[in-house]
């Protein structure tokens, strides 16, 4: 059975049917560019030695990201990877703590315990990935449990890379909240390179959307470069999920712009493919048809692109002048004490 | 007060918990209607309803992972594995993220994992091991493993309040040899303090779990001898009470490190350690440990009673420190 391949997004008035006015538009173009420019910086500042360890970007997935975190409730809960920083700027994780998780400042969200995307924010809903892909898969489907055993309508959402879904607990999570019609959404970021192995290599269906059937629930495939129709897609997908309907799989079509990290060259990947990816750029792609169909003006992208380069040379600032952690600290929080049960994002 | 069977304490205090605290639930495999492999659960769906006492597919992953991302949005997961060697299914998950996650992101989880455990009926393999040791090498993971019904009740109740994610191993060779009484109000049993089961003056042997019974009766043949063997059970593993272990070390100066878990990693090593470093000079012998031999735990009789302790195993160990 093959799955519905989602169509693009073609007018404003669609848009607007989707549940998004021009304000919204913009912010979500906004926060596509905050994302890239954080990585671009990033990359920088990781050649500068600013940054230990190593560096992740998800270029090429900044319009998906953002998109799918756009549709989430103020109360819904994910656990984006590491080619979503888009999740963690649309959900309002301030860029400055993004720098200061990247040079192991105690202003990070992990206070320098963990470092590069490894984080997240609990109190705007986001829970922090491991190395381990795609472990937090499951966990969201805990979450979504959760909120079925106290008939909450809220929902989580669990990204996974193609790669990554080859593992068991992909299936164990998906299978679990097919079973229990859990409200939880799938999004797989399918950028076709799993480190330096190709899809082909990695799974034998057409598309991982098609999985969806074998867990007794839908499937839809979407160019994740689109990020209106991303947003579509997520926004049915959450929705329904909300309203009792069990789960989607979300398969977000882009290509890995970068290497794994920062380190691969990606040589691996033929160039014309690079090429023609570069094509589809989403920021490009988005900032036309807002000139095409929103009326973005000169003035208004100038206004924009401006206020991006300010936030990021302010927040670069604000991290570096953030504390190094404290060496006596090592030890402190391996265990969690019982006051800290009763806090929001415990609700 | 009434006489409980190591078993029932369990059920008693897994039942006291949720009829109190509507955020603890509790998942597994055949919990539900089948009121779990060993019937801890049982009645329990009916009384709380299958939302709340979830049979969950065979998937030691998902239900680990499950519980604690239902620990993070508030609730008490109490997730049952059907035996304790299934949670190698689900280590990335309690090891990789559950261990960890406070430590990385400050938030708690919450998460109580019910892990029948230990030999001595032919499970073979599979169904007889005593991980525990495993675990307390993993920073943020808390290592539980009661002897008695009263500690049973307790522990749980204080591993069920806990803040982090606990291991409680509960001995299926206790479940319904050891009775006990045990208190009918809700109480709860501090993790990090051992217990005296025997007092004694000569020789200390440090240990917990079913091989507390093994060291007592081989401590009531020493007591025959006119040896007198104090056997202390450390009841948690993680924390453990160090300052108990040294105390008893100090005034019995003969030590014997006894557990059912194989010798080479096990838990007794970190002990012995411990001992050699902060009590040498209390020591009258060598820090002598008995353990299960480094191997599989096999299925045939004979070969299991080859492989876990036996009381005249102990006892031939507590005669030659004695005779030290």
């Amino acid at each position: 059975m093959a799955v519905r391949e989602a169509e693009p997004v073609e007018t404003l008035q669609q848009v607007k049917e989707a549940g998004l006015d021009r304000e919204d538009l913009l912010g979500m173009y906004r926060n596509m560019l905050v994302t890239r420019a954080i990585e671009e910086r990033g990359h920088i500042l990781y050649k500068q030695g600013k940054i230990p360890g190593s560096f992740y970007t998800g270029r090429g997935n900044e319009g998906s990201a953002v998109a799918v975190a756009t549709a989430m409730g103020p109360n819904d809960v994910g656990t984006p990877l590491q080619r979503d920083m888009g999740v963690h700027i649309t959900r309002g994780v301030e860029p400055w703590r993004v720098f200061a998780q990247y040079m192991g400042r105690v202003d990070g969200p992990t206070k320098g315990r963990d470092g590069n995307v490894h984080m997240g924010d609990a109190r705007l809903g986001l829970h922090t990935m491991v190395s381990h892909l795609p472990a937090m898969l499951p966990v969201a489907v805990g979450m979504s449990l959760a909120f079925k055993i106290r008939d909450e309508k809220r929902v989580a959402v669990a990204w996974c890379g193609e790669g990554a879904s080859a593992r068991g607990d992909a299936h164990e999570g998906m299978n679990l909240a097919g079973v229990r019609r859990l409200p939880v959404v799938f999004v797989i970021d399918n950028n076709q390179w799993a480190y330096s192995t190709p899809s082909h290599l990695e799974y034998a269906v057409d598309h991982l959307a098609d999985r969806a059937a074998g867990y007794g629930f839908d499937g839809v495939v979407v160019d994740g470069t689109d990020v209106l129709a991303v947003y579509r897609e997520a926004k049915r997908a959450i929705e329904k999920a909300r309203e009792g309907g069990g789960p989607t799989l979300i398969e977000s079509v882009t290509l890995r712009m970068e290497g794994h990290a920062v380190h691969d060259d990606a040589f691996y990947v033929p160039k014309e493919l690079f090429e023609e990816w570069a094509r589809r750029d989403p920021i490009e792609r988005f900032r036309s048809w807002l000139r095409d169909n929103a009326e973005l003006t000169d003035d208004e992208e100038d206004e924009i692109t401006s206020g991006v380069k300010r936030l990021l040379n302010e927040s670069i600032q604000r991290a570096e002048d953030s504390p190094i952690p404290d060496p006596a600290t090592v030890t402190d929080g391996v265990f969690a004490a019982p006051d800290e049960l009763e806090t929001p994002h415990h609700r | 007060m009434a006489e409980k069977t190591y078993l029932q304490a369990i059920s008693d205090s897994l039942r006291q918990e949720m009829r109190r605290d509507q955020r603890v639930f509790v998942l597994g495999e055949d919990v539900g209607v089948y009121g779990g492999a060993f019937k801890v659960t049982q009645g329990f769906q009916e009384e709380f309803g299958a939302s709340r006492v979830l049979d969950m597919p065979l998937s030691e992953t998902a239900i680990v992972a499950g519980a604690t991302g239902a620990a993070l949005m508030g609730m008490r997961p109490v997730a049952e594995m059907q035996f304790a060697d299934f949670v190698s299914c689900a280590w990335d998950h309690l090891v990789t993220i559950a261990a960890k996650q406070h430590y990385r992101t400050g938030t708690p989880i919450p998460i109580v994992l019910r892990l029948p455990s230990g030999g001595g009926f032919s499970g073979g393999p599979f169904h007889s091991q005593n991980p525990e040791s495993s675990f307390a090498h993993i920073a943020g993971l808390k290592v539980v493993c009661p002897s008695t019904p009263e500690d049973a009740k307790g522990l749980l109740a204080t591993a069920i309040e806990d803040p982090n994610p606990v291991l409680f191993f509960e001995h299926k060779h206790l479940y319904r040899r050891i009775r006990g009484e045990v208190p009918d109000e809700r109480y709860t049993t501090p993790f990090g303090q051992a217990r005296v089961h025997r007092e004694g003056d000569d020789i200390t042997v440090i240990t917990w779990g079913a091989m507390v019974y093994t060291a007592d009766e081989a401590a009531g043949k020493l007591a025959e001898e006119d040896v007198s063997v104090e056997v202390l059970d450390l009841r948690t593993l993680v924390p453990w009470d160090r300052d108990a272990v040294l105390a008893s070390v100090e005034r019995c100066s003969k030590v014997l490190v006894l557990h059912e878990d194989t010798k080479t990693g096990g838990f007794g090593g970190e002990i012995a350690a411990t001992i050699a470093e902060q009590a040498f000079e209390h020591l009258d012998a060598p820090v002598r440990r008995l353990a299960a031999p480094d191997s599989p735990v096999p299925f045939a009789p004979s070969l299991e009673k080859a492989f876990i302790p036996q009381v005249d195993d102990v006892a031939a160990a507590l005669r030659e420190l004695a005779a030290y």
